[in-house]
């Protein structure tokens, strides 16, 4: 029997740590370690040769990572390593963050929806990433934690560039914290086939008495849209708020799509989210 | 490079497989114990080809590393049929042809069998979802909607299948 195994997997390590404070203690000691959560972005990097790290750190023994929960102040607190099937599933999730429902319905197949997780969403930090508006929307914080202490990040500050973000070499997520939201929660994926296209445009949001609209795929960073949303609360015409938005979003050509066809789609999300929330 | 001595239920029989920590159940599944219905077809997550039960949940065998499944039950297409008797999905496949070339089949009747254990009387919008993340490239899905039906149909007028437990062990493994 031959065996067939990717010559860039074979030469991989892997440390599976007994505690979170374990965990933080090899990432402390080790620059060259990545935290391994669902595997969803990180095995594909690897074969496509795109990622060179060779030393990983396995956070499926995590168990304490895997947890939902609503604080009594009304946090809804999400572990890194919930899954997208464990959010469809959560009646928290679907009460205090319908949104996250609807955009974890629209990421991949079954089985990725059985594997990827919130964390890897946010570490990966792709600027389609289908949770990322949501959580910009809903002005979440990043919980990260290492040896020395635990930091609490805004997420509208977690993003620092194309693939970059403020999470530094020793600090894992492991937790995200979403204040209670009043008023109506929206949610729009804008692709192709669902179960394995990235999106070309995704886009979140929420209406009450503030309002929040947030995209992804339309910069090297998934982005709060606060020209459109300013524009939107001071009840300017729809045009406004399109002409705002266009000068703060900078989309571009790729293989998936073209920066005018991702412009003209977010502004036609912009006026959706608004006809939708009424 | 240094391996690890991972123990292993897979279609109810225990293995002790000695792997590389960075093993996935795909290779461990097909490459050290010789199951070898469980396809890989594009090894990153697209195609569905290598899905597996991981507790009665379809999971990647290309993007699940096989360290993580210890302690867990792992089933594979292997185990679908019971004895000579196909499963109704098995049978329902064949029936309304809904396999060409079969490259797929393993796949798709995994996540089917998972669908139908959690959701006997699924939608045409439920089974969608549920095969979303399985691509066949020759037969098309429609004839795989109508199997689906079938084997739904079938399976709610038959009692319900308890899978056969093997208490048989296996000790395989150190040939990667
Ligand atoms: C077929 C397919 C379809 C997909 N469809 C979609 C889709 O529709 N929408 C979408 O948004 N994405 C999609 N993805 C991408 C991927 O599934 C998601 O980004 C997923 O959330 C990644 O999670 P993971 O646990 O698998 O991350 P991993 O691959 O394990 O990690 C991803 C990155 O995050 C880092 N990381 C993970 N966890 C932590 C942590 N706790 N602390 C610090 N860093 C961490 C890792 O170091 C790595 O850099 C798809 C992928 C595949 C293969
Ligand atoms: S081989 Fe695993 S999804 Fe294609
Ligand atoms: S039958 Fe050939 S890929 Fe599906």
């Amino acid at each position: 029997m031959t065996t067939w195994t990717s010559p860039a997997i074979s030469s991989m390590r892997l440390e599976r740590p007994r505690s979170l404070a374990h965990a933080l203690d090899l990432l402390e000691a080790d620059r060259g370690l990545t935290p391994m959560a669902g595997c969803t972005d990180l095995y594909v990097g690897i074969h496509f040769g795109s990622l060179k790290q060779r030393r990983f750190l396995d956070l499926q023994p995590l168990a304490s990572l895997r947890k939902i929960q609503k604080r009594p102040d009304g946090t809804l607190v999400l572990g890194a390593l919930v899954t997208y099937s464990q959010c469809l599933d959560s009646p928290l999730v679907a009460r205090a963050l319908p949104m996250l429902a609807s955009a974890a319905k629209e990421i991949g197949g079954v089985q990725i929806r059985n594997r990827g997780t919130l964390g890897g969403n946010l570490g990966n930090a792709s600027p389609a990433g289908d949770t990322l508006p949501v959580f910009l929307a809903a002005d979440a914080t990043v919980v990260l934690a290492s040896a020395r202490g635990v930091r609490r990040v805004p997420i509208s500050q977690f993003f620092l560039g194309y693939r970059k973000t403020a999470r530094r070499h020793n600090e894992l997520i492991t937790e995200i914290e979403v204040p209670p939201i009043a008023g109506k929660q929206w949610f729009r994926k804008v692709g192709t086939r669902a179960a394995n296209a990235i999106s070309k445009v995704v886009a979140a949001g929420v209406r009450g008495e503030g309002i929040t609209f947030a995209l992804g795929a339309v910069a090297p960073v998934a982005m709060r849209a606060y020209a459109a949303e300013c524009a939107l609360g001071s009840a300017l015409p729809l045009s406004e708020a399109h002409r705002a938005l266009r000068s703060e979003i900078t989309p571009i050509d790729d293989l998936r799509s073209t920066a005018a066809y991702r412009a003209r789609t977010a502004c036609a999300l912009l006026t959706q989210f608004w006809s939708e929330t009424r | 490079m240094r391996k690890i001595l991972l123990r292993l239920r897979v279609n109810g029989a225990h293995h002790e497989v000695a792997v590389r920590p960075s093993a996935t159940v795909l290779d461990v599944v097909r490459d050290t114990l010789h199951l070898t219905g469980t396809k890989r077809g594009c090894d990153m997550g697209t195609c569905g080809c290598c899905t597996v039960l991981v507790d009665g949940r379809a999971r990647l065998g290309c993007l699940t590393l096989a360290a993580e499944v210890e302690g867990c039950e792992v089933r594979t297409i292997e185990s679908l049929r019971e004895g000579e008797q196909l499963h109704p999905l098995q049978s329902a496949f064949a029936e309304c042809g809904a396999a060409q070339c079969g490259f797929c089949t393993p796949g798709f009747l995994m996540t089917c069998s998972a669908l139908l254990s959690r959701t006997p009387t699924p939608t045409p919008e439920q089974v969608k979802d549920a095969i979303s993340g399985n691509l066949c490239r020759c037969t098309g899905y429609t004839k795989m909607y109508e199997a689906i039906d079938r084997a739904a149909a079938q399976m709610r007028t038959e009692p319900a299948r308890e899978p056969e437990l093997s208490s048989r062990e296996a000790v395989s493994g150190g040939s990667r």
